[in-house]
């Protein structure tokens, strides 16, 4: 028989299901118990905040500050930095949100040329060094780094008595021909900061040359890190033992290994201008009608509670001096003894200038 | 083709026919046209000297030339062999009984919803450089260096579109063929045409309209293809999708990516009014049989051998890489371990452990089961809504099939597949801003948009089986007194039964699979199980990449029983009335 009820009443079942369901995520959000409550004089004060798609955070932090701040955060995923930068950029006459966090020092020029930031001069910029705070109208607020630098598989290079590379120059040597993966600048974050990174040592009239060595050495290029680090790495079954990766993913292999390890299975290459530092930005979106609550959440973002969360939940380091490392971190972690610095302005006027001559010169 | 009665019946439901057209053209207006025309309009607006400008420049690149050469060459390649594969076995599934048909129909559908990312990891597994088969390669022949070079190869683009794509072949043509009276095809042989001839005077062209509608869909997932290209193609391949997202992400350069945008869409259109053009002029109205009568069993061992290899081999293409990976998320991965012996790797159930627990108490975790709820509830939410717009657009289009508004907009259905996400989703976030409309952060914007994708999807699986419909059937009741609405109730839907389950499946995997989603803004308190993949396979540590194996596997699981659920409801099958 003809029942065109049955489909419609099973997947409307379905979706009741699914609807009570999505809504337990959303009451993890209630302060925890152990915080301190809050009058509860008025209903909480929304605010949002939009993330790239990387961001995560402890849930015992954000409870924190909900119930000290009587206001619930709503927290929007924009996809990519490049993305959600774009989505904010063209939504600046109704903002998608209060505040946007996860704008970095690669795509800061755009962000400031755009004019999507509120100055806020908050008292903790006092907390954190100079070398951090790249936007001089205060806009933009540093809130983490993280060096970009080649990772290699130790297995491979002890069974094969071969010494591991030291710095940039290394890489061209014929011993290790055939043996680094880097993701391509143009689609990739990775990618981008490892090229500022060989401009950084080699200058605007060298670095190209320096890649084309590197091509002649038979480097491999890759669109994404996933690719680059879980297939063609040789310590997740590809086969090359040098991949464009983070400081802190030899500690990650650690603490996320399936079964307890002594040490990490891999190293980074820290020599002197081998990597390259990203530092990520938070900032008030203009025209938020949150004005308070923005900058409330700001401070807290820039405050050691937030800052001593992000390593383990992010895979970032704080940039506040008084932070304490994570325990997991302190121990292995190698910090790259100059990372190569690139004027801002001059990453400002030159980024799509360079990428595009990486392109030509590398790929075509 | 006009034959008054078909004329007779189409004015007998002409205020029918109105309001058919309205619910299909009010979402459309709303939710693609309106959001496209404005992000496209913002973008030109930003160029000095607007628009003629952008194009004069963007076609005066021969970049951009060169993009478009290879977005149509590859989609055309793909296109062909997807077809190659997907023909042969449509006939099987089409003609034959035999055990386990619904399991290999639901197997085959897998490719479909799976992230990108991982079916990249899976043809890694077997494919790559340390994969199976390049192990297996060296051993033989006694190499020392992987004799296939997979990554980064046009190899590599064709294989996963074949891969991703031959369900679409597999269930569309297949469905149809199942209806097709065999009667037609004994007839010729027994008036002496030899199989050869009665293939290629009987059989196929018959088949036309479906072949062409599900060639037309896999040509334009593949001339839009994104995730493949860029993660399997790397870095020296480029489709006009791709580059739209390089230049607005990396570059910003909007003027150039709505030009693109622009191209990419006139390329789906004028495909598709040559498709409608022909269709028009290849569905024939047809006695559709049920399949109890137009399936027979294999008969001889040459038949079953054939078969059964022609099977084996479309079920190891298709499944081997995922069920590759299923495998290893039951399985240690510490591979740099294994290899200097310090641990002795077996199987476990670790990662799926883990998946249950959140070890950083991460405000955004959810457990398995609230992701499953929440990717069903989307897809649920997008089966509704993409059948219950589709359906009227194409019972509109097949009983107004002559009169000026289908022809026109019959192509323009088409539109929102050729697309691109990323002009798309920024289109929802400059049009989309302000109440009543202001979806940009909703949940709600999530079906939606997968509805808008999958929309066309049901269009074209239902547009065949509806226009081969006899309009001698619809006279017939009417003569007797039935009433439009009766008509529709028990003439149309009834016929049509098996391509709503067709169109429904293929509503559910869009969702599931999340077309297009990265575009969107996205509340992390609701994660999707792609979405989740994607979260723990971009952080390094075994423990995230098995979990993200672990998750894809549930996924798999979930969607294969979601597709087997679907085929299970039968709303009413042909020979059932």
């Amino acid at each position: 028989m003809y029942q065109p009820k049955n489909i419609y009443i099973s997947i409307f079942a379905w979706f009741a299901v699914v609807l009570l369901a999505g809504c337990q995520p959303a009451q993890s959000t209630e302060p925890a118990p152990g915080a301190p409550t809050a009058p509860v004089s008025a209903s909480p004060q929304e605010l949002r905040v939009m993330t790239h798609d990387s961001f995560a955070v402890s849930e015992e932090v954000v409870a924190a500050f909900e119930s000290e701040y009587n206001a619930q955060v709503q927290f929007i995923k924009g996809g990519d930095t490049g993305v959600a930068l774009n989505k904010l950029i063209l939504s600046k006459d109704h903002p998608l949100a209060d505040v946007f966090y996860g704008v970095d020092n690669t795509y800061l020029s755009r962000a400031l040329d755009e004019g999507i930031f509120e100055p806020y001069a908050s008292p903790l910029l006092a907390e954190i060094p100079a070398e951090f705070q790249l936007d001089p109208a205060q806009g933009a607020l540093p809130v983490d780094y993280g060096d970009v630098c080649v990772n290699y598989d130790k297995a491979y290079f002890s069974e094969r008595n071969l010494e591991p590379p030291q710095n940039l120059d290394d890489f061209l040597d014929p011993q290790y021909r055939g043996l680094l993966v880097v993701e391509n600048p143009a689609t990739s974050s990775p990618g981008l900061a490892f090229l500022l990174a060989t401009i950084g040592r080699y200058g605007e009239d060298g670095y190209l040359d320096y890649w084309r060595s590197l091509v002649a050495n038979d480097v491999l290029v890759v669109n994404d890190w996933e690719t680059a680090y879980n297939t063609e790495f040789s310590y997740w079954g590809g086969t090359r033992p040098l991949v464009v990766s983070y400081s802190s993913s030899p500690s990650f292999e650690l603490i996320f290994a399936e079964q307890p390890l002594d040490e990490p299975p891999t190293a980074s290459v820290v020599g002197p201008q081998s990597c390259f530092r990203q530092i990520e930005f938070v900032g008030i979106l203009k025209g938020t009608e949150k004005r308070q609550l923005a900058e409330a959440w700001v401070d807290f973002m820039l405050s050691p509670v937030f800052q001593e969360d992000m390593p383990l939940q992010m895979a970032v380091f704080p940039v506040n001096q008084q932070a304490k490392l994570d325990e997991a971190f302190a121990k292995f972690l190698q910090n790259p003894e100059q990372p190569a610095t690139i004027d801002p302005a001059l990453i400002a006027s030159q980024r799509e200038q360079w990428i595009q001559t990486w392109t030509e010169a590398v790929l075509r | 083709m006009s034959q008054p009665a078909t004329r007779s019946v189409a004015s007998n439901r002409g205020r029918l026919g109105w309001l058919l057209w309205l619910p299909p053209l009010i979402f459309l207006a709303l939710f693609y046209f309106y959001p496209l025309g404005n992000i496209l309009g913002l973008s030109f607006a930003r160029q000095e000297g607007g628009w003629t400008v952008a194009f004069a420049q963007a076609l005066a690149s021969p970049s951009v030339l060169h993009i478009l050469g290879f977005t149509l060459w590859q989609a055309l390649l793909s296109t062909l062999l997807t077809l190659l594969l997907g023909l042969p076995g449509a006939y099987l599934m089409a003609r034959y009984h035999f055990p386990g048909k619904a399991i290999i129909q639901a197997l085959t559908g897998l490719p479909f919803v799976m992230p990108t990312l991982v079916v990249a990891a899976a043809f890694n597994a077997l494919l790559g450089a340390r994969g199976w088969v390049n192990a297996a390669l060296m051993g033989i022949f006694d190499l020392s260096q992987p004799p296939l070079q997979f990554t980064n190869t046009l190899t590599a683009i064709l294989v996963a579109h074949v891969f991703y794509n031959t369900t679409i072949v597999l269930r569309m043509v297949g469905d149809f063929w199942s209806h097709l009276d065999p009667r037609l095809e004994q007839a010729a042989q027994s008036l002496g045409a030899n199989r050869w001839q009665t293939l290629r005077h009987i059989t196929l062209p018959l088949l036309l309209p479906a072949i062409a509608a599900a060639a037309l869909l896999v040509f334009i997932f593949d001339f839009t293809s994104f995730g493949v290209v860029l993660i399997l193609g790397g870095p020296r391949y480029a489709t006009l999708e791709v580059e739209i997202y390089y230049q607005t992400v990396s570059l910003f350069n909007l003027p150039l990516a709505a030009v693109l945008s622009l191209l990419q869409l006139a390329c789906t259109l004028g495909l598709t009014v040559i498709y409608t053009r022909l269709s028009a002029r290849l569905s024939r109205p047809l006695a559709l049989k049920p399949r109890q009568i137009t399936q027979r069993r294999l008969v001889g061992w040459r038949a079953r051998l054939m078969a059964g290899g022609f099977l084996i081999f479309l079920l190891a293409f298709m499944t081997l890489p995922l069920l590759g990976l299923a495998g290893r998320s039951f399985y240690g991965l510490d591979s740099g371990r294994e290899r200097s012996g310090e641990v002795q790797t077996g199987p476990t159930l670790a990662y799926y452990r883990a998946l249950n627990e959140s070890r950083r108490s991460a405000l955004f975790y959810a457990p398995p089961a609230s992701s499953i709820a929440i990717s069903l509830g989307y897809a649920a939410a997008t089966v509704i809504l993409a059948v219950g717009l589709g359906l009227p657009a194409a019972l509109a289009l097949s009983s107004q099939r002559e009169s000026r508004l289908s022809r026109l907009l019959d192509p323009l259905f088409m539109l929102p597949l050729g697309t691109s996400a990323v002009t798309l989703g920024l289109g929802f976030i400059v049009a989309l801003d302000q109440p009543p409309l202001d979806l940009r952060a909703s949940p709600l914007l999530i079906p939606l948009a997968h509805a808008l994708v999958a929309f066309p999807f049901v269009v074209r699986s239902l547009a065949p089986s509806l226009g081969s419909i006899s309009p001698r059937l619809r006279q017939a009741a009417t003569v007797l007194g039935a009433s439009p609405r009766q008509v529709l109730r028990h003439i149309d839907l009834p016929l049509v039964g098996r391509a709503l389950l067709v169109a429904a499946t293929f509503a559910f995997t869009i969702s599931l699979g999340e077309f297009g989603a990265t575009a969107l803004v996205s509340r992390p308190e609701y994660p999707t199980i792609p979405a989740a993949i994607y979260r723990l396979i971009s952080q390094p540590g075994a423990l995230n990449y098995g979990q993200a194996l672990a998750l894809s596997t549930i996924l798999m699981v979930v969607s294969a029983a979601g597709m087997l659920l679907i085929e299970r409801l039968r709303i009413a099958d042909v020979g059932e009335f």
